[in-house]
């Protein structure tokens, strides 16, 4: 049994060390001063960090990517939010469509759907490739799945036609009774999702690429624009990066607790 | 109270019942309406390019013809692709399904701080893909990555190309290892822990509670976890793309570099490719669904 015990702590310490490996790694090598040849760096600084946040391209890429994100998470919320509530009140024998349609963002990979896109938003009448719309738009439809899970969810738990019977009841209207019962039910699962899918958006860099490319440079594509400089400055993206995200996730775990 | 209910219920109820039907159809058709622009939305950016990638990929010439997919036929570099893709996917998900099952059913024996620590970390490395990853790698394991010339000076590796098929298998296999683990780690919950007490009590070697009991109940979670890995690996594109600048031949690097390279464009050569990419998949997911079905669960 001792053996046993050992031999399973042994398994989870080691896919621990080998996910942390790459993170710690890269977080050495962006406080490096020089790591050439050798396996640990000559010395340790904070300029590639300094040299990196004061860069104008950077920040104007962070603040953009931020921009596109906010921007189609609040398209997101304001279409997602009224049709889910719709069909699980109205039309709740449609929830197999809905279903059928989450899946899609994840079925057909991005790079496939953008070789529509860039055809059909090249041209007239819709010319947004090489604007932050066509991202927007995008970025709506993959954070769909995360975002009608998480509502689907919230709404599932409320036993809505009776929630929705008590209010009537109550002299409530159907819009009173969204606005001020359903909403605030749902709105911890919303929040949650909301997180879970700015980091996942913050993260997306094949659509971000392949349609908008430097036109209106996201961080990732910046991330991908910036690999032939300094190693060590591109750890320093990477880790700040991390981080970032890495926020949003901690917040949406706590929140879900 | 309990007197303005009574009275709000009295008032519903004079109302004559067609009147009320009439208003309450009125009401599903405004409903309906509020869908609209979720509705033209997506399928304006994600249903009609599927769309227009099915149509425009038997077009050739501007006129309806078979011609793109028999260029793939043709085309010993696309093939190439094709195998790459399957490959790379099929060895990458099967290391990570091992290496997730181990960590899977290891985590159910260890004390709960740990397990949860793992797991949430397990949440927080399932975020580092794509292009932070290809560069991580490249310090680690590239050229003269630390632990290149680590395992060079004892010895252990000789000659390591990050940027090879072995390069981009290890690094597809970490990036799965997390997706693995998370979809994994809820399907041990099936075993009972007393079952393997019951066996044993009645008996059963550990092996033989493994192999009669705990694989047949665990083997649809742990197939249907490496068809995801499997579709995860195919679809995969910043990865490969940001550590070797396109120049790894897989489908989806070719695919984009058909509509956004700078050399050879060709639109519906890569809807053609497209097609099969997905239908792979789909076909793949179908294999899984029947494997299933003949499974331990479906009886």
């Amino acid at each position: 049994m001792q053996n046993s015990n050992r031999f399973h702590y042994g398994v989870v310490y080691g896919i621990f060390a080998i996910l942390l490996l790459p993170l710690l790694s890269t977080a050495l090598y962006s406080l490096a001063t020089r790591w050439g040849a050798t396996i640990l760096p000559d010395g340790l600084t904070f300029d590639w960090y300094i040299q990196l946040w004061s860069d104008p391209r950077f920040l104007l890429a962070f603040g953009q990517s931020i921009l596109i994100c906010l921007g189609a998470l609040a398209l997101g919320t304001l279409l997602i939010v009224p049709t889910i509530f719709v069909v699980f009140y109205y039309f709740p024998r449609l929830k197999w469509v809905m279903n059928l349609l989450i899946l899609l963002p994840f079925a057909v990979p991005p790079v496939v759907s953008s070789v529509g896109l860039l055809q059909i938003y090249a041209d007239d009448p819709f010319p947004i490739v090489g604007t932050p719309w066509i991202l927007i738009f995008t970025y709506f439809t993959i954070a769909l799945p995360f975002m009608y899970r998480a509502i689907a969810n919230s709404m599932h738990a409320l036993n809505l036609p009776d929630l929705m019977d008590a209010a009537h009841l109550l002299g409530a209207s159907t819009w009173q009774a969204f606005l001020l019962v359903v909403l605030p039910n749902i709105r911890k699962g919303l929040i949650v999702s909301l997180f879970l899918s700015f980091s996942f958006l913050f993260s997306e860099f094949v659509f971000a690429n392949i349609l908008v490319g430097t036109r209106y440079e996201t961080l990732q594509v910046y991330l991908f624009n910036m690999r032939h400089t300094s190693g060590h400055f591109t750890s320093a993206l990477v880790i700040s990066y991390f981080m970032f995200v890495l926020i949003f996730t901690w917040i949406a775990n706590r929140l879900n607790k | 109270m309990s007197q303005s209910v009574n009275q709000s219920s009295q008032e519903m109820d004079t109302a004559t019942p067609v009147s009320r039907k009439k208003k309450v159809s009125r009401e599903r058709w405004v409903a309906a309406g509020i869908t609209l622009p979720f509705f033209s939305l997506f399928a304006a950016f994600q249903i009609i390019p599927l769309i227009w990638i099915v149509v425009n990929s038997f077009i050739y010439d501007e006129e309806w013809a078979l011609d793109n997919y028999l260029e793939i036929l043709d085309s010993a570099f696309l093939q190439q692709a094709f195998w790459n893709s399957i490959v790379l996917s099929f060895m990458a998900s099967l290391f990570a399904m091992i290496i997730g099952t181990m960590g899977a059913y290891s985590l159910r024996h260890v004390n709960t701080r740990l397990r949860d620590f793992i797991l949430s970390f397990n949440n927080m490395a399932s975020n580092f893909a794509g292009v932070p990853l290809a560069f991580a790698f490249v310090i680690i394991l590239g050229f003269n990555g630390a632990i290149t010339l680590l395992l060079k000076s004892i010895g252990w590796l000789d000659d390591f190309n990050l940027y090879s098929l072995s390069g981009l298998i290890v690094i597809y296999t970490y990036f799965q290892i997390p997706l693995a683990l998370l979809l994994l780690y809820p399907a041990f919950d099936a075993i009972q822990k007393d079952w393997e007490e019951a066996a044993i009590l009645m008996g059963a070697s550990r092996a033989q509670f493994w192999r009669k009991v705990g694989i047949p109940v665990i083997s649809p979670a742990i197939l249907g976890t490496f068809i995801i890995l499997l579709a995860n690996a195919m679809g995969a594109y910043a990865t490969v793309y940001a550590l070797t600048s396109g120049n790894y031949n897989v489908l989806t690097i070719r695919i984009a570099s058909m509509v956004s390279g700078d050399v050879f464009l060709d639109p519906n050569l890569a809807a053609a490719v497209s097609v099969l990419l997905v239908l792979l998949l789909a076909l793949v997911t179908a294999v899984n669904e029947w494997l299933l079905k003949r499974s331990y669960h479906a009886k």
